[in-house]
């Protein structure tokens, strides 16, 4: 694992991107919101790295902090590693760049996290609901959602 | 758009494999369009889990692919454990395995019976229906529940085997594989099945990548990516088995692949049976395991265990982890977060099904109105896991 931190280090190198490689269970790099498709489209396309398989979108919400942190975990066939990209947006503004057009399985992905953490991805096809009703109010898995909110079963015409 | 037809099938429709709603629109008997709505079975899994001590939130993986348990208490398991750094008795680790693959097997004769339903050779669901029964048999043998055992815990497993559980087992495996080729047989070189299978529902191998599948489905698009290979958990390196691997990525590459894997599980089970060693079952740390019922009622100490253990749970050190096993449908991921304290601060699972099920809105356009059962089939969605 140190081998893929060397060689991520070496490719960022002349880039003007800010990145903290740490060593977690896999190697989880932190890149602020703005690089974030840069980084994800050179890990996918460099040919020593080719991360070319996202396996998982998901976001974790930080109340205390006042941000969330977006996750996203990709594998590479040819190296047979998996790497974690990690990003923070502000709760007040929560958007971010969508990575569609990177990769296309991330659509539902990114639905599920705009549906249950309310975050908004720019530039994407189709954001809307994927598990939840369009009229639910609220998003879930924010810390600020109590477990116990009493929230009344949609109307037949909100779910066709 | 204007002259296609609108047809709306499900959620509660027979073929959807659950409660799916297809929006398709026609022209004739072609599908043009396709929107896939999911959504009907969510509960909030993730947000309860997060809300329940560790041991406690394992029997909500359970409840995801409700054809496959084991095999998702196992990835939820393992998280918790690398994340505690606690190694597990190898005998634990070796029912593990003898457990999941008999799962694998039962899960995948659900699906076969299911599927072959839908395209009309109903007598195949009689026979996967009866042998899958006398799986489920075995685990209400060791835990007393046939669906959702919740028989691992974090540190093993709860109880070692009665003691003629091997044998049966044993007995069981040429059982198993007389009748998968018994109904191969009937199924493979039926002429309308090769009709309605054969070159329908294609997936090449770079869409597969591209649309994240795993599972039975990727390796049927001809890409050799399992998690029990590439990513080794349990004792999985020191059994000797392969991947099957078609390259067609049609619905009859699917079947062909799902066929051989449970010949294969069988081959796997047998191995462990002759492996498994004596031993423990659980780790004794009594921080983490209850203690056993004898010592809670004569020593204080492991009274107060037990006490703890109940109403607050135990602490997990701060820190996070993606682990992911090769469940019946494809690679099944969970991500904890944790705080340091006895409830999970987030836990995510990443869900075959519904990463498989996005490409079906890509595929099924050009297809006849009859396929598309097929296609939904071979791609074994459960929703449940889909929903979570």
């Amino acid at each position: 694992m140190s081998e893929l931190i060397n060689l991520i280090q070496a490719k960022f190198k002349e880039d003007k991107v800010d990145i903290k490689i740490e060593l977690k269970d896999i190697v989880t790099l932190n890149v602020k919101k703005e690089d974030l498709i840069n980084v994800i489209k050179k890990l996918k396309n460099s040919e020593e790295l080719l991360f070319d398989y996202l396996v998982d979108i998901t976001a974790c919400d930080y109340l205390e902090k006042g941000h969330f942190e977006i996750i996203y975990t990709l594998l590479s066939f040819a190296r047979n590693e998996r790497v974690r990209v990690k990003t923070t947006v502000e709760r007040e503004k929560p958007e971010i760049n969508s990575i569609t057009s990177i990769y296309k399985g991330a659509n539902w992905f990114e639905r599920e996290v705009y549906d249950l953490f309310g975050i908004v991805f720019i530039d994407h096809p189709n954001l809307k609901r994927i598990l939840l009703w369009e009229k639910f109010p609220g998003y879930p898995l924010r810390k600020d959602f109590p477990m116990d909110k009493d929230v009344s079963p949609p109307e037949i015409e909100d779910i066709y | 758009m204007e002259d296609l037809i609108e047809l709306n099938i499900g959620p509660q429709h027979p073929a959807t494999h659950g409660v799916m709603r297809i929006k398709i629109y026609l022209d004739g008997e072609k599908i043009k369009k396709a929107e896939t709505f999911i959504g009907f079975l969510h509960r909030g899994s993730e947000k309860i889990m997060e809300n329940l001590p560790y041991q406690k939130a394992m029997i909500w993986t359970d409840r995801m692919d409700y054809t496959a348990p084991i095999l998702q208490n196992w990835a939820y398991v393992l998280a918790i454990e690398k994340l505690l750094k606690i190694n597990v008795p190898e005998r634990a680790e070796y029912i593990r395995v003898i457990l999941g693959e008999l799962q694998r097997i039962a899960a995948h004769l659900v699906w076969l019976g299911t599927h072959l339903l839908d395209l009309g050779l109903m007598t195949i669901f009689m026979y996967t229906f009866e042998l899958r029964e006398k799986i489920l048999d075995l685990f209400e043998e060791i835990s007393g529940q046939r669906m959702n055992p919740s028989f691992f815990r974090i540190g093993g497993v709860a109880a070692d085997v009665p003691h003629n559980f091997l044998s049966n087992v044993k007995k069981l495996l040429p059982e198993i594989l007389e009748k998968i080729d018994e109904m191969d047989k009937v199924i493979r070189n039926n002429i309308i099945f090769q009709k309605r299978t054969k070159g329908i529902g294609v997936i090449p191998p770079d869409l597969a990548v591209e649309y994240n599948i795993t599972g039975p489905v990727l390796r049927g698009s001809g890409i050799k990516y399992d998690v029990r290979k590439n990513f080794p958990y349990s004792v999985y390196k020191d059994l000797d088995f392969d991947i099957p691997v078609f390259y067609e990525g049609d619905v009859f590459s699917r079947y062909m692949v799902r066929m051989e894997e449970m010949r294969w599980s069988t081959k796997i089970i047998d191995q462990a049976i002759e492996k498994i060693p004596d031993g423990e079952i659980l780790i004794d740390d009594f921080k983490i395991v209850p203690p056993p019922k004898a010592k809670i009622y004569n020593s204080i100490e492991e009274m107060i265990h037990h006490f703890l253990l109940v109403t607050e749970g135990f602490k997990v050190p701060e820190g996070e982890i993606y682990t992911s096993v090769e469940s019946a449908k494809g690679e099944f991921g969970v991500y904890v977060i944790s705080d340091g304290s006895s409830k999970p601060y987030r836990v995510h699972i990443r869900s075959p099904s519904f990463a498989n099920l996005q490409i079906l809105e890509k595929i099924l356009p050009g297809h006849y109105i009859a396929d598309l059962v097929a296609i939904i089939g071979s791609l074994d969605p459960v929703f449940g896991e889909v929903d979570r």
